[in-house]
């Protein structure tokens, strides 16, 4: 299990988080609602180590993950989907795959076990990422967060800019790592997709999570869509 | 002096491609190969093959863990800023220059090279061990090739130069990356700088060219392009040396920053270098 206490991050002078809590638990997914600049992509940089906490706790399965390097939390199983995808664009597919490969998992087993989840890949090994199509790129994003074998798998508007039926698989893996046990925190701008997949919703406001409820409860309450995200349901 | 020219840009232009930190110190790790190599060839006596040998192992290893000791002491502490580290490597460059003088004094002293023939062509002669330094350098530059190309080290490495944040965020210990490649870099041109001693001849202030000539290098060729640094140092080498011997070094010099002048215009990303998207 994660747990986030009351945690206070800063990009430089300006705070990004204010005193932000949250749990996310094995098996479930947990997704981050708010407007732009709430601090979504920021909470998911502090638990990844990529932006430093300057106050409170970010613990996992017991180890105090708020101040370790990227590095060292990436290696007690934190996967992390940027935003952006943020691929190794000069290395090939395979190359980007092993990359992910070297700190944990079990090698072309596991590589296997994430190309068949995107079978599009494994007809591309040796293209190089920055020539793929958009929705390949995310694939490979997925792809290589999986093969370090996640725990935790955080998720960065991995649905951006896709066509549907891209999104409707990454949906599918999404929910396949629940049912492996996987705690997913989900940050998405398009709330159709997190009312689909999400269990719990957190709104982000400010730096702050306002209010955490179960997604039956938040399909019940549009006028929180509304307020925090700006959409109605 | 085009192939160890190359050894030397590729050295300046790993730690550039990959730490984004201008090394203005790396003539002085060339310097101090050189400096080594004379003190390590000076162990063996009446066995200048030997003593030759002992410094093209010895002088990159110690070269190499000064370097990452500098690394440790200097520039991880500066968090590898890029502006920081060009004044502390200014710092660097004067220190190890003067430890130079101090030590090794300002005398330019010679290491005998370990093989002494001369290959005849039909319209002139040309010195064996020249040949030797050619095949030599294109082993290294072979073999850090295959490094970056086909290990799993080098892929890190590239891994590393191309985004240095997701890099860590898979489990990359990016600091020791970085170490590993100013030693690395600190080590081609003590490598090179030993090849050339037989020719040259050691002596404290022998970085300055090295350097001048590394950044035109590297900057025509590209930076972190390995093809471009060799195809630029040898266009450089041989250029400046052809200008040198029948006009004069300096115009030499002056063609060499022209070039670097019309390639930073119309081709910023160097002759081989990917343009930043």
């Amino acid at each position: 299990m994660l747990t986030i206490q009351n945690i206070d991050c800063f990009y430089g002078d300006v705070q990004v988080l204010r005193s932000l809590s949250l749990e996310a638990h094995g098996g479930e997914v947990l997704c981050l609602l708010g407007r732009n600049g709430a601090g979504k992509t920021t909470l998911l940089k502090a638990i990844m180590g990529l932006v430093r906490v300057r106050a409170g706790t970010i613990i996992f399965d017991g180890q105090a993950l708020h101040n370790l390097p990227a590095s060292e939390v990436a290696r007690s199983g934190v996967g992390y989907v940027p935003q952006g995808r943020r691929l190794f664009a000069e290395l090939t597919v395979a190359e980007n795959l092993e990359i992910g490969l070297m700190t944990r998992g079990h090698g072309v087993e596991t590589r296997d076990r994430a190309l068949a989840l995107f079978p599009a890949l494994g007809e591309r090994l040796r293209q190089r990422a920055g020539t793929l199509s958009g929705g390949e790129q995310q694939m490979l994003a997925m792809a290589r967060a999986l093969c370090l074998e996640p725990t935790v798998l955080l998720l960065d508007e991995p649905m951006e800019g896709l066509m549907p039926a891209m999104i409707s698989r990454i949906r599918e893996v999404v929910v396949g790592l629940k049912e492996a046990g996987v705690a997913t925190i989900l940050v998405e701008q398009r709330v159709d997709a997190v009312l689909s997949i999400a269990d719990r919703v957190s709104f982000i406001e400010n730096g702050r999570s306002r209010e955490t409820m179960r997604v039956e409860e938040v399909r019940e309450r549009p006028d929180l869509l509304q307020h925090y995200v700006g959409v109605g349901a | 002096m085009a192939a160890v020219l190359a050894l030397t840009a590729l050295g300046l232009s790993l730690v550039f491609g990959v730490m984004r930190v201008v090394n203005v110190a790396h003539g002085e790790f060339f310097m101090l190969g050189a400096v080594l190599a004379w003190w390590f060839a000076n162990l063996v006596v009446g066995n200048p093959a030997l003593g030759f040998l002992i410094a093209l192992v010895g002088s990159p290893l110690v070269v190499g863990a000064l370097a990452l000791v500098a690394d440790r002491l200097v520039l991880k502490r500066l968090d590898y800023n890029p502006e920081a580290t060009i004044v502390a490597t200014i710092g660097m460059l004067y220190i190890l220059q003067q430890l130079a003088l101090t030590f090794y004094g300002p005398d330019a002293r010679p290491v005998v090279a370990p093989i002494s023939f001369r290959v005849q062509f039909p319209w002139f002669g040309y010195s064996g061990y020249k040949l030797v330094v050619v095949a030599a350098s294109a082993i290294v530059l072979l073999g850090v090739w295959v490094l970056l190309a086909r290990t799993k080290i080098g892929l890190i490495m590239r891994a590393t130069q191309y985004d240095r944040e997701t890099a860590q965020a898979f489990g990359i210990r990016v600091d020791r990356v970085y170490a590993g490649v100013f030693a690395l870099g600190a080590m081609l041109a003590a490598v090179a700088a030993v090849l050339i001693v037989p020719i040259q001849q050691a002596y404290y202030l022998m970085g300055q060219d090295p350097l001048l000539l590394s950044f035109i290098v590297v900057i025509v060729g590209g930076l972190g392009s390995l093809r471009g640094t060799v195809v630029a140092a040898i266009f450089i080498g041989m250029s400046d040396g052809i200008i040198s011997v029948f006009f004069s070094p300096t115009l030499a010099k002056i063609l060499a920053t022209l070039l670097v002048a019309m390639v930073l215009v119309y081709r910023p990303q160097g002759l081989f270098g990917a343009r930043d998207t």
